[in-house]
């Protein structure tokens, strides 16, 4: 299916999620689910939470103990294949990477969007960071209803 | 005739990074490159590149590139011809290069030819109407030159270059309809694609385009499905109208220069097309004048800097005037050369590789 789609499956979603007790801390969420030369996530991390080890072609793996969702990795992710996702109550907290204009502003509410480019709900603007350090690559943190945890995936502007 | 000790040809990733480490070595070198600004393919390139921080991981190309150049330019070793195309190579060590309407020759003791490579094209009816670009164009008119090629576009390929491409349309405000990819799965890496995906973009995997259609420019393309054997399903056209196509199905290495001084080269498909015959030192079956980047093997522009850098080393310690710190750098960078090279991905270039050196024919 991801081969060719580019939708990873429910499956391959799931097992990058940790279990839902850990998620009332921001973890990070790792979907990078192929073998490709490429490591800035695991050099970045200020917590030595991210493992790629020597052979920089090996998937990342999370040591959710280590991740303070501090999300440094969210714009350093080339692929831009790294959210921080956090349960809040009955809200599903996320900071996602974002390159588009326009660019979300806080408090405003945008379109929901899953892994397939639909819209699956409304998504409340809670801060826009943007600065040198992210490389033009803003971190968005959204809420959406903690039922979307893992279908939602991004943020579109509403038409 | 003017000399310098070394000549590179191309200033792209591979050509900057062995221009650096031979100047280093105190070598004089001169660098040729025919377009306006140094940086070959990276100045176009607005994405954050993958690898590790020897490749610069996680920055943007275009910042890559300007890395590269300051590495270079102030290097009182080195200097640069811009806007000057060579055409002309000789067994001899001379290049003619055509700068500014004027003919010069340069001789130079060692030559390495970093020419890149260039874009495959798609043969189908109508391919030649306006409208229709290579993905090189694309990225060159949008962001360069900040001209949208068109309003609604099908990119074709899905590489990483189709789908990176196709994230900077939509960036840059165009309707990307849909990708088309005649191979069963996408080709690219998947992070890209399903980027694209979230986006709402369509990847229709064993599909081709039959024909464009327009009077004056592209109005609308006529896509098919292709069977489990390639051949189209009659049955399954459909009409899609938009103004622009962008075609991104591969790459083939420029080696046209090496086959002036009848270098040999042999077909490689791993490696996109016919590549020049080196030896470990990236020395082709010409004495003096070596090969690396795209030219000798189409991958990523992460291995075409490792492979500079490489070569640099190679031909000063050719030259007897090693650079001071050359073997700790050659097992570093083919340390890294080989990470880049140890997945997947990679897989397809070492089997190229290892048919390139099998029976091989080194400098005579």
């Amino acid at each position: 299916m991801l081969n060719k789609t580019g939708i990873p499956t429910k499956d391959q979603v799931l097992s990058r999620f940790p279990d839902r007790k850990v998620l009332i801390k921001p973890k990070a969420i790792l979907e990078c689910y192929e073998d490709i030369p490429c490591n800035p996530c695991s050099t970045s991390c200020p917590f030595d939470a991210i493992e790629i080890g020597e052979n920089i072609n090996k998937q990342p793996q999370l040591h959710a103990d280590l991740c303070t969702g501090c999300a440094v990795c969210v714009p350093s992710c080339p692929g831009l294949a790294i959210v921080i996702a956090q349960i809040k109550g009955d809200r599903a907290v996320f900071k996602i990477p974002y390159e588009f204009l326009p660019m979300p502003e806080k408090g405003q509410i945008w379109d929901g969007i899953n892994r397939s480019g639909e819209i699956i709900c409304d998504a409340l603007i809670e801060q826009v960071a943007i600065s040198s350090k992210t490389d033009h690559t803003a971190v968005v943190t959204v809420s959406v209803p903690v039922d979307y945890l893992y279908d939602f995936v991004t943020v579109r502007v509403r038409l | 005739m003017k000399h310098h000790e070394l000549i590179i040809i191309g200033g792209g990733p591979s050509g900057l990074c062995a221009a650096k480490m031979a100047a280093e070595a105190g070598i004089d070198v001169l660098i040729i490159d025919r377009s306006p600004e140094l940086g070959g393919q990276l100045i176009k390139q607005t994405h954050k590149f993958f690898g590790s921080k020897a490749q610069y991981a996680k920055t943007r190309g275009f910042d890559i590139a300007k890395i590269l150049i300051d590495q270079v330019i102030h290097h009182p070793h080195i200097t640069i011809l811009k806007e000057a195309t060579v055409v002309g190579l000789y067994p001899d060590r001379v290049v003619t290069v055509y700068q500014h309407e004027t003919y010069t020759r340069y001789q130079a003791d060692r030559i390495i030819v970093a020419t890149g490579a260039s874009e495959k094209f798609l043969a189908f009816e109508n391919n030649d109407l306006p409208g229709i670009y290579g993905a090189g164009a694309v990225q060159t008119l949008m962001n360069l030159y900040g001209v949208l090629p068109g309003q609604e576009i099908i990119m074709v390929g899905s590489g990483n270059i189709g789908l990176i491409v196709s994230y900077q349309l939509l960036q840059a405000g165009v309707h990307v309809k849909g990708i088309v990819e005649a191979a069963p799965t996408i080709g690219g890496y998947k992070v890209h694609a399903s980027k694209i995906r979230r986006l709402g973009v369509p990847i229709w995997t064993s599909t081709t385009v039959q024909r464009a259609m327009g009077k004056d420019h592209l109005e609308a393309v006529e896509l098919i499905d292709l069977d489990a054997k390639w051949q189209p399903l009659l049955g399954t056209e459909r009409i899609m109208s938009l103004d622009a196509l962008c075609i991104s199905v591969g790459l083939s290495p420029m080696h046209q220069l090496l086959s002036m001084v009848n270098a040999k080269t042999k077909y490689i498909n791993e490696l996109g097309g016919f590549v020049p015959i080196i030896d470990d030192h990236h020395q082709t079956t010409v004495k003096g004048i070596y090969a690396c980047g795209d030219a000798v093997g189409i991958e990523e522009a992460s291995s075409a800097m490792m492979e500079g850098y490489l070569t640099g080393l190679y031909v000063a310690t050719d030259m007897q005037r090693p650079h001071p710190d050359s073997d700790a750098l050659k097992e570093k960078y083919d340390y890294e050369l080989d990470m880049l090279r140890n997945g997947p991905f990679g897989i397809k270039t070492k089997i190229g590789l290892e048919k390139l050196r099998k029976d091989d024919i080194h400098a005579q």
